[in-house]
């Protein structure tokens, strides 16, 4: 396989291409919020104050040390270090499952209480209330599917390391999955203060 | 020399990693702490401005942007300033709307 072209420079262009249409797609939501915000600023502070700020902090520190954990990763295969590198990838993938398990617990308390999308309780809350529930159900919602695409990437990229397709030499795949890990972490670094933390 | 080889790979640090990660979690804290003070619209301004810095964090040494050709440096500025159009655009639109 010596003789095959790798376009490094190309594989790193054409991933970050792919960001920024992930970028896009929030950034059309966070639009949404801002203006929805502008407009009931009172009904989304009341919203934000019934969500569980310690589960949402907890899994901020989840995923940044992730982020960590997978830059890591690409450090470690770098030099040489396979053990270390798959190790590491290992615990990003932990990461997100612990993020996703604390991510299940949340939502099941909010349907406990009677609030999922559309819900009739919803309903009869100010029409604020409700789209600021709506919005954080499609918001991090969408985000948690790019947890489980991430978790699922990973763990190919592992499978990379042990058949050697992803060493010392040819790392750019694992590169570019981390690249995809770490605006999994910049989405929620956004989301986090605009719906736990209630501007 | 090996194609691999043209470019020089710059190799983030486990150490500078790991002192981007104690950043990021300071700045995390200091997020929470300052929403439990009232400050009325600075905490708008201040929340934003934390969270600004952190992405940066993130997109320089995490995501290698520090470290990376003019170019990949230019294209993901224009993305987010873009972005910042997009974003701020539509808000000063609502913002000054009449009735």
């Amino acid at each position: 396989m010596s003789n095959t072209h790798k376009d490094y420079a190309g594989a790193k262009l054409g991933m970050w291409l792919f960001l920024f249409t992930e970028v896009l797609l929030f950034g059309g939501m966070f639009v949404l919020y801002a203006a929805y915000l502008h407009e009931y600023r009172a009904d989304f502070h009341v919203g934000g104050k019934q969500l569980d700020v310690f589960i949402g902090t907890l899994n901020t520190v989840v995923l940044l040390f992730s982020s960590f954990a997978i830059a890591a990763a690409i450090t470690f295969i770098q030099q040489g270090k396979k053990k270390l590198a798959v190790n590491f990838t290992y615990l990003t993938i932990a990461c997100a499952g612990i993020f996703v398990i604390n991510k299940t617990i949340e939502w099941r308390a909010k349907f406990h209480h009677g609030i999922w999308p559309d819900s009739p309780h919803l309903r009869e809350m100010s029409h604020g209330e409700n789209i600021f529930f709506g919005l954080y159900f499609l918001m991090t919602g969408l985000h948690a599917v790019h947890v489980v695409i991430g978790a699922i990437l990973l763990s190919v990229m592992v499978w990379f390391m042990k058949k050697d397709v992803i060493n010392q030499q040819d790392f750019v795949k694992l590169e570019n999955a981390g690249l995809y890990w770490h605006i999994v972490d910049l989405i929620w670094i956004f989301l986090f203060p605009l719906f736990y933390l209630v501007l | 020399m090996s194609e691999n080889h043209e470019h020089q790979h710059h190799i983030l640090s486990i150490k500078t990693a790991g002192i981007i990660l104690v950043l990021l979690l300071l700045l995390t804290g200091t997020t929470v702490a300052v929403s439990r003070i009232d400050l009325g619209f600075l905490n708008v301004a201040v929340a934003l401005t934390l969270a600004v810095t952190k992405a940066l964090l993130v997109i320089l040494f995490f995501m290698h942007m520090k470290y990376e050709n003019r170019f990949m440096q230019m294209i993901v500025f224009l993305c987010f300033l873009l972005l910042a159009i997009f974003i701020g655009m539509t808000f000063f639109d609502l913002a000054y709307r009449g009735g």
